[in-house]
């Protein structure tokens, strides 16, 4: 039975923590690594899995992402392929909700259409499109919203209040909120004036947000549960997968997941 | 492949342009877009700019006929001087253009990406002038290949920053330059060097280079009397040839011709001929033919001009063919160092590789042009920068 994220989200929050978001490049060093990966990291405590697609030129994206795409893409990552991983993880018994986290030129060469019957195939449950904008992404959004294929909006600390409404309106369950300008990557300590504008988020878009870019210690992930229903965490679980292969970046999850506990 | 939203809206040409970035980049260049907007409705940034375009850059630029090549081929050439203007190519019309803009925002500093260094060069000078600090992004490639132009940007105060990554030419620059912008955008200006990327950049810089096809049409109405049956220019990112063609666009009489980079061929897959050997998609912001694999993978160019080895093109100059208004060849590195020598022996001028690459192109087109016909090649860089690869 299909459930929305924000479903997804709301229990874990009636379960008494915020949602654990990992990122990971799907194929960084290999298919089957990913595969382990997203299996520890549902053990860990994930409620879902971003899912990165590798793509040759990601402009949002700080050097950890960006070489754990290079390696991706050096063993001939594609969209399609990512696609059937997905498909291949749900088989293998994965249960969390996948987004699709991907860049448009991909998804624009298959076509929006081609896109969204993807998605609908591989089983995921959302797709993100980084470099698609609210006001590009109605066809798109239609398209999924179809074949049941939730499509996530970003928000971003420079987006505007008319525009967090319009994102909110247009975005499915959730909204992914860039808590950070910039590309992504490990920093040091949360943004100042951070839980203020979480709060002006969430009330303009109306929808549970999504908290990524920049979380890398489980101290900031808990400081961060106290104000986002979900708290992303992408490059630091990347480092240590890349370092120390999926069981290292399933201990780390574990380390965030009790951190995002203790706190509610 | 259609455009994944349609497009035929502001910023869109045809279905070409259009905005498609990651949603922190959506109010800077709103912002960016409102600003311009009212800097080109004012006055008085227009007349000072016009000003420093006549006292700074050297404009306008001449027209020169090309008395023993237009003899040679059997054609009537006439060669756009913007190799004479401060700083030895037409980046700086938009360089000074933009950079006036910053100081009118109130921004506290400049970035911008460079591939041969031109553009780097350009937005140093104009940056250096209105006081603003400046930072530019270059791959390391051209570094190597273009090194006379990494020493012009230091000598001017310029900080730049050496790009690793990827193929390390100018599409791993901009890419570079847009992370770092989205990080600072509230204090910084992103001087975007060609017709590309995000709304509003292809319109501000056609509209910042208009001025060489204004001149030229002026020039040559004075000089021969008539329009020219032909111009050619290079295209890279198409900032010169948008802004020698954009005057021309209503005189359907004369041909638009941009000229890509065929590299070693277009057959052999290693050149940077977007409407040959590309197909429709999205890099760093806008839709528009783009070099890229099945599976919409940016593919590696290659270029002898680090200026043109770059992977998508404006994407006005995609609906210009689109309407079958301008038509686009290429030549390759082989014709363009050819085209160079001959320049500098038949006429005492040393061409940049990128603009040879427009020069070749009427060499080895000199019989379909038709005899005696009258032709304008803008000559959009001068070549010190390339005298290594020249006379290696």
């Amino acid at each position: 039975m299909p459930v929305t994220l924000a479903q997804v989200l709301k229990a874990r929050r009636a379960a008494g923590r915020a949602g654990l978001v990992p990122f990971v490049v799907a194929g960084d060093p290999s298919s089957a690594a990913t595969l382990a990966l997203a299996k520890g990291l549902e053990k860990a405590g994930a409620d879902i899995l971003e899912l990165g697609v590798p793509f040759s030129d990601p402009v949002a994206d700080g050097p950890v992402i960006q070489a754990a795409g290079q390696r991706a893409l050096r063993k001939g990552m594609t969209l399609k392929r990512v696609a059937a991983l997905a498909a291949k993880m749900k088989r293998a018994g994965v249960k969390t909700p996948v987004v699709l986290f991907t860049y448009l030129n991909p998804v624009s060469t298959l076509g929006v259409e081609g896109f969204a019957r993807l998605c609908a195939r591989s089983g995921v449950s959302a797709a993100l499109v980084v470099d698609l904008p609210a006001e590009e992404s109605r066809e798109l959004s239609k398209a999924l919203a179809r074949r049941g294929v939730e499509l996530v909006l970003l928000a971003s600390p420079t987006t505007t209040d008319a525009r967090l409404c319009m994102i909110g309106k247009a975005s499915g369950s959730v909204v992914y909120y860039v808590s950070r300008e910039g590309v992504t990557g490990v920093r040091a300590g949360l943004a100042p004036g951070l839980a203020a504008r979480i709060a002006r988020v969430r009330k303009l878009t109306g929808k549970p947000l999504l908290v990524g870019f920049g979380v890398a210690e489980p101290a900031q992930a808990q400081a961060l549960a106290a104000h986002a229903d979900a708290v992303v965490v992408g490059s630091a679980l990347v480092k240590a997968a890349a370092a120390g292969g999926p069981a290292a970046a399933t201990r780390l999850a574990r380390r965030l997941s009790s951190s995002l506990e203790r706190k509610c | 492949m259609k455009n994944p939203s349609g497009g035929g809206r502001p910023g869109f040409f045809g279905p070409y342009g259009g905005r498609f970035v990651p949603e922190t980049l959506i109010e800077p260049l709103r912002e960016l877009e409102a600003a311009y907007d009212a800097a080109r409705r004012d006055a008085r940034f227009r007349k000072e700019l016009a000003r420093e375009l006549a006292t700074y850059v050297g404009r306008p630029t001449p027209l020169t006929y090309a008395g023993r090549l237009s003899k040679e081929l059997g054609l009537r050439v006439w060669l756009k001087r913007e190799d004479l203007t401060h700083t030895g190519a037409h980046k700086i019309n938009n360089t000074v253009g933009q950079v006036l803009l910053a100081r009118r925002m109130g921004k506290k500093r400049v970035i911008a990406e460079t591939g041969a260094g031109q553009h780097g060069v350009a937005t140093a000078a104009a940056a250096a002038r209105y006081g603003l600090p400046c930072r530019v992004y270059m791959g390391t490639e051209d570094m190597a290949r273009q090194a006379p132009n990494v020493g012009r940007m230091k000598f001017l105060g310029a900080e730049v920053v050496a790009v690793e990554s990827g193929s390390r030419t100018l599409k791993d620059a901009t890419s570079e330059a847009l992370r770092a912008w989205s990080a600072e955008s509230r204090e910084t200006f992103y001087v975007l060097g060609s017709a590309l990327g995000p709304h509003p950049y292809p319109s501000m810089v056609r509209d910042f280079q208009s001025v060489i096809g204004h001149e030229a049409r002026a020039q040559i109405l004075k000089e021969a009397g008539r329009l020219p049956r032909e111009i050619a220019a290079c295209v890279g990112g198409g900032s010169n040839a948008i802004g020698i063609f954009t005057a021309f666009v209503k005189d359907k009489g004369v041909r638009l011709t941009g000229v890509e980079a065929g590299g070693k061929g277009v057959r052999t897959g290693l050149h940077a001929a977007r409407f040959a050997g590309g197909r429709p998609g999205v890099l760093h912001g806008t839709y528009t033919y783009l070099l890229q694999d099945a599976a919409g993978q940016v593919l590696p160019t290659h270029s002898v001009s680090a200026g043109l080895d770059y992977p998508a093109v404006g994407p006005e100059h995609a609906e210009l063919r689109r309407t079958g208004r301008a038509r686009y060849s290429s030549a390759t590195d082989a014709e363009a160092l050819k085209a160079a020598s001959a320049l500098g022996r038949l006429e005492g001028i040393l061409p940049a590789l990128e603009s040879s690459h427009a020069l070749a192109y009427v060499m080895r087109e000199r019989r379909k042009i038709g005899r005696n016909a009258l032709v304008i090649v803008n000559l959009s860089g001068r070549g010190d920068k390339d005298l290594g690869t020249l006379c290696p």
